[in-house]
């Protein structure tokens, strides 16, 4: 019984959740530094487990980003740096989307200048449509072109400003 | 070995070694831009491999794990379709390599979204929406390539009559597909068929290409039968495990 009971989850109490989701917000991503984890929208669920540890939920971005382990082993580090016992997994139903990232997050690519999802991820067939003006973060400007469909991460893209000409990345809506 | 074993493993095999391929394209590619974008797919499919692996050593039941199927089969275990295998040749043929492969996973993929093993339909639902993005990619460049120059457009033309007759086998039912269709496990390979030949149809006439005459010969690469260029991806793939087995980063 003492496995199955392991099993047995509730959700935490409110403080211990506030807490949980004050430490996931400085937990940074590794590669976009600038999104916290919950920026980024790959905590999908916090659980209180029958022996008192944590359980995270975590949907990786995309399936080979090399970021995933980093993501879950920062995760672990910053709660158990409070005390907590804690425990990353992988959650890979329903698939992540771009749609998942916060507000907050766009703002803050946006300021940093990687150009947000242009859309939200409407239909399964979007990406075979012809491509939206995506707006320089810098300027604004709507007159930018593609350079590459991928950029430094497996989820950007690499653009360039035709009106101040600077390149940049932009955030692919997948 | 289970037919749904068998089938999980053909998927993660044929992921896996086009990775591998593309894999051979980084510091190498026409432009940075370009050895990025070779660089993110073969990335994805790693990932996608990763995980069908895993799954695969859990339904085989005998303890392996990615690595241990990765690294330590032999050529005529690994059950990747024949066309992967194939060499990257000059930009034009591996990208060409690449369209024919994005088309049919996008279909297939697709469908396993449906597949009554659940395991299986969740991976299909991830995998599906980074397939998406190699089509545009690959697509786009067919288009660029073969509407391009006289140059351009002779070396796609040839990659691709070149490439056809490997097309063959992935539309081709074996023992394994049928058991595992039986199961509503996978789509039946034909089933896919039109909706493969519709997309390929059109990017190839937009991409002012001629469709090549249908190959009379069928490969057997799913049932580990290759071609003669998987020995040497394998001995890149494997050499470092093998000299230090169990090695870890």
């Amino acid at each position: 019984m003492a496995a199955a009971n392991a099993l047995i989850e509730a959700v935490p109490s409110p403080a211990v959740l506030a807490r949980l989701r004050e430490l996931l917000a400085a937990v940074p991503d590794p590669e976009i530094p600038i999104l916290s984890v919950l920026d980024l929208g790959v905590v999908r669920h916090l659980r209180e487990r029958a022996d008192g540890s944590i359980e995270v939920g975590v949907a990786p971005t995309y399936s080979g980003c090399p970021a995933t382990p980093v993501i879950k082993a920062d995760i672990i580090q910053a709660l158990e740096r409070d005390g907590f016992r804690a425990v990353a997994v992988d959650v890979l139903s329903p698939p992540w989307t771009s749609d998942w990232l916060s507000d907050e997050g766009r703002s803050k690519l946006a300021a940093f200048g990687i150009a947000p999802p242009a859309e939200t991820v409407t239909s399964a067939r979007h990406l075979l449509r012809p491509d939206l003006a995506i707006a320089c973060p810098r300027c604004a400007s709507t007159t930018t072109q593609k350079l590459s469909e991928f950029g430094s991460t497996p989820c950007k893209a690499l653009y360039r400003c035709e009106s101040c000409l600077e390149p940049f990345d932009y955030f692919k809506c997948i | 070995m289970t037919p749904h074993c068998r089938y999980v493993l053909r998927l993660a095999d044929t992921s896996l070694i086009l990775a591998q391929r593309l894999g051979e394209w980084v510091g190498h590619a026409p432009a940075l831009e370009e050895d990025l974008g070779l660089a993110n797919v073969s990335l994805d499919l790693l990932g996608q491999a990763r995980m069908l692996l895993t799954y695969a050593g859990e339904l085989e039941g005998l303890g392996r794990g990615e690595d241990d199927l990765a690294y330590l089969r032999e050529e005529s275990q690994f059950l990747n379709a024949t066309l992967v295998e194939q060499p990257n040749g000059d930009f034009g043929q591996t990208i060409v390599r690449q369209f024919l492969v994005d088309a049919w996973q996008l279909e297939l993929y697709e469908r396993l979204q449906e597949s009554k093993d659940l395991r299986l339909a969740e991976i299909a639902a991830k995998a599906v929406k980074e397939i998406r993005y190699h089509l545009r990619y690959s697509a786009g460049w067919l288009i660029r390539l073969g509407d391009g120059t006289e140059e351009s457009h002779e070396r796609t033309q040839a990659a691709l009559e070149r490439l056809w007759p490997f097309t063959g086998e992935l539309f081709t039912a074996d023992d394994v597909d049928r058991e595992v269709t039986d199961a509503g496990i996978g789509p039946a390979p034909e089933s896919l068929r039109p909706a493969w030949s519709a997309r390929v149809g059109a990017v190839l006439s937009e991409a002012r290409l001629a469709l090549p005459q249908a190959a009379p010969f069928n490969w057997h690469g799913k049932q580990g039968r290759h071609s003669e260029h998987l020995g040497y991806v394998l001995a890149e793939m494997q050499s470092l495990h093998r000299a230090h087995p169990g090695a870890t980063w």
